[in-house]
């Protein structure tokens, strides 16, 4: 029968002796393959997501060890183009957005709010059949005779058209990009009406944790993003077989016209990908400090204006097309600076005169912090056309956005240190944590650097081979390295999740945190919540559980600093 | 309620706003298009929103000293499990193939999408196994 959900019981006392419905969980691929439950729908996503980037991290390997020597002969230059197109579109589409919006929301913004599951439970189980599926079309144009797709992970017209990419690898990529693209619009359709219509009584809109306010700005980009890139690729598809010329000069058609409606989806899709990981980084920074965050309206108004401004920078990929409104596109630009700078002086304020505990989910949390901060600094280089006319398609770009990546990376690895315990109930080892942390972060630096010297002494992006300069060798094989300390970090992650696989129960609160998710159980009981605390501050788990260090209104933030710490 | 109505009224406003900015400097219709597109999306819901939250009381959720008793009652139905997502998301995926391997592949895709619609429905109406 269809569960009509009575609300989770009220709870002021400290009385454990509630009587708990019995739900047995069922095991086997059928229990997986008809859930509708938002934890084994989120995990499932994260799993999915955590392949995916270790195929793509493959991908890199390769591409960097071809790069290595100037005339590598490690792939041929026609896989070359398929390695680097499809890690763009794996990391990219198949990685980071779905473990952030799919994976690790799906389970912890119902948590968050207080909500027993996503508003459309089946609609949920869709989106995820549809990104796995989209994710095996994608990766199933390597088994195609001529190869997967390869005109870059934007698919530039008249590149991608049938005369210049010929073959059903570039069709497969096509059709697994519309597949996840819907997937996506789902999810984003399931968070905004989750969080408008199921939160617990008392979570108002501004008590809501910056995690589930990140989610909530996320999905509404996605809305307006997603169907964009769903409509260019129907024209795409369209150009390359059924005669029309949208993109073809040709027929008339309009090449850029692809790079607009590309980007559209595009730009605001680097937020997409980076608003989750913000959420995250904030939430564990305020834990580990423990302190509340520091100007929480503030956060949540920057985030709403960089969706904002998100919307109206997209040309700024485009500047050297030479037909785009380039006073606009880089005013705009540059102003996303702004929120941006709000919020990393916020961490900054939040981690200020806190009691810091540098578990590994805080390392990765401030690895985040510096290597955005790289990454957006050289961004903001790029916002500036007569700087863009200098870097565009070097190796300086591509140095710029992996900072970016990377940082979402180390962000993502933190959540997982973070909500790992409340979503499986296991503790991670936090030894081969740190360890995982400095390979990650060092190699993440030791990767990305050099790509801006070489990109500054004019190394162009997507080839296979260089001239020999031993300079230009040097600095690639550094940048090697640093690929290859990232891949032993996620080695590291495996054999961490082998070594502490059922090991030390993590209980209910295992880092003392604030917000509504760690009040249940760890892994939390089907539909989530027994019981509820009364909800008077944005950190009600915190307000439970020191009744003398109870979380004041805005503006008022005395500065609770309990004597000790207990950590289980 | 209000909140969200601001929110998505407030987006709205500021995607109309550059909409008229780069509608009238650019020489170029797709982006100002898009973003005029974005306007709607956030004057529709938000407007709905904000139509709604004048009319309603304001709910538990957004009431800053709601107990948890005032939230009692019924939260929503929710599903229990259900095979009908998975066998619409295989239809999805043949359809998709369809695009590559052979037309015939639409035959056993929208067969299964519209099997899948029709026993998600019945489901629905009548309640899944849990």
């Amino acid at each position: 029968m269809t569960d009509v959900l009575p609300r989770p019981v009220v709870h002021e006392e400290h009385d454990h002796e509630v009587v708990h419905e019995e739900h047995h969980a069922r095991t086997g691929i059928l229990n997986w393959m008809t859930s509708t439950d938002h934890k084994v729908i989120g995990m499932s996503y994260t799993v999915t997501s955590v392949i995916m980037m270790v195929i793509g991290g493959a991908f890199a390997e390769i591409i960097r060890a071809q790069l290595s020597s100037p005339n590598g002969t490690l792939v041929s230059l026609a896989q070359y183009n398929e390695l680097f197109t499809m890690h763009g579109s794996v990391m990219i589409y198949l990685f980071a957005g779905p473990f952030a919006f799919g994976g690790l929301a799906n389970i912890i913004v119902p948590l968050q709010i207080g909500a027993p599951d996503m508003a459309f439970p089946r609609l949920n189980a869709l989106s995820y059949w549809l990104y796995l599926f989209g994710s095996l079309t994608m990766l199933s144009g390597f088994f195609t005779a001529g190869g997967a797709a390869n005109f870059g992970w934007v698919a530039y017209a008249p590149l991608s058209n049938s005369l210049n990419t010929p073959g059903s690898g570039a069709d497969l990529w096509i059709g697994g990009l519309l597949l996840t693209g819907f997937s996506a619009i789902f999810t984003g359709v399931n968070l905004c009406a989750t969080i408008f219509y199921l939160r617990a009584p008392g979570m108002t809109m501004f008590r809501m944790p910056i995690f589930t306010w990140n989610m909530l700005v996320t999905a509404i980009l996605i809305l307006l993003a997603f169907p964009v890139l769903t409509a260019g690729l129907i024209m795409l598809y369209c150009d390359r077989h059924f005669g029309t010329h949208i993109f073809s000069v040709a027929g008339g058609g309009v090449p850029v016209l692809w790079q607009h409606i590309f980007w559209f989806w595009g730009h605001p899709e680097v937020y997409i990908l980076a608003l989750p990981f913000f959420g995250m980084v904030t939430e564990i920074i305020a834990v580990f400090s423990r302190k509340p965050v520091f100007g929480y309206k503030g956060m949540i108004f920057a985030t709403l204006s960089i969706a904002a401004l998100s919307l109206g920078v997209w040309a700024h990929h485009m500047y050297t097309t030479g037909v785009v409104l380039l006073p606009f596109f880089a005013i705009m630009s540059l102003m996303i600076a702004v929120p941006t700078g709000i919020k990393m002086f916020n961490w900054i304020g939040t981690m200020w005169r806190g009691q810091i505990w540098f578990s590994t989910a805080m390392l990765m949390a401030v690895g985040f912090l510096i290597t955005f901060l790289i990454g957006g600094l050289t961004g903001i280089f790029l916002a500036s056309p007569p700087l863009d006319f200098f870097t565009h398609d070097t190796y300086f770009v591509v140095a710029h956005f992996h900072s970016i990546v990377m940082a979402l990376v180390l962000g993502a690895f933190g959540g997982l240190y973070y909500w790992g315990p409340k979503i499986t109930g296991y503790m991670l080892n936090e030894t081969y944590g740190k360890i995982q942390f400095w390979f990650l972060f060092i190699g993440t630096q030791v990767f990305t650097i050099p790509g801006y010297i070489l990109g500054l002494d004019g190394m162009p992006r997507r080839v296979a081979i260089y001239p020999h300069d031993p300079q230009w060798q040097t600095l690639n094989q550094i940048s090697t390295l640093g690929a290859i300390l990232i891949g032993i970090s996620t080695i590291v992650f495996v054999v961490n999740v082998a070594v502490s696989w059922k090991k030390h129960p993590a209980g209910d609160n295992p880092w003392d945190a604030h917000t509504l998710e760690w009040f249940t159980t760890s892994p939390p009981p089907h539909h989530n919540y027994y019981r509820l605390p009364q909800i008077r501050s944005e950190r009600p788990t915190w307000d439970y559980n020191h009744p003398d260090h109870k979380t004041a209104g805005h503006g008022h933030h005395p500065q609770p600093q309990p004597d000790e710490v207990t950590v289980t | 309620m209000k909140v969200e109505a601001k929110v998505l009224l407030g987006l709205g406003a500021f995607f109309g706003a550059m909409f008229i900015v780069y509608w009238h400097y650019s020489n170029e219709d797709a982006g100002g298009v898009m973003m005029f597109g974005g306007m709607l999306l956030g004057f529709l819901p938000g407007g709905y929103y904000y139509w709604w939250s004048r009319r309603m009381k304001a709910r538990p959720e957004d009431n800053p000293y709601a107990t948890q008793a005032q939230g009692a009652g019924v939260v929503g139905s929710f599903p229990g499990t259900s095979i009908w997502p998975f066998t619409l998301g295989v239809g999805c995926f043949f359809m998709v193939l369809a695009l590559v391997f052979g037309i015939w592949l639409v035959i056993p895709a929208i067969a299964l999408v519209f099997w899948a619609l029709v026993g998600g429905t019945a489901e629905g109406r009548r309640g899944g196994k849990v």
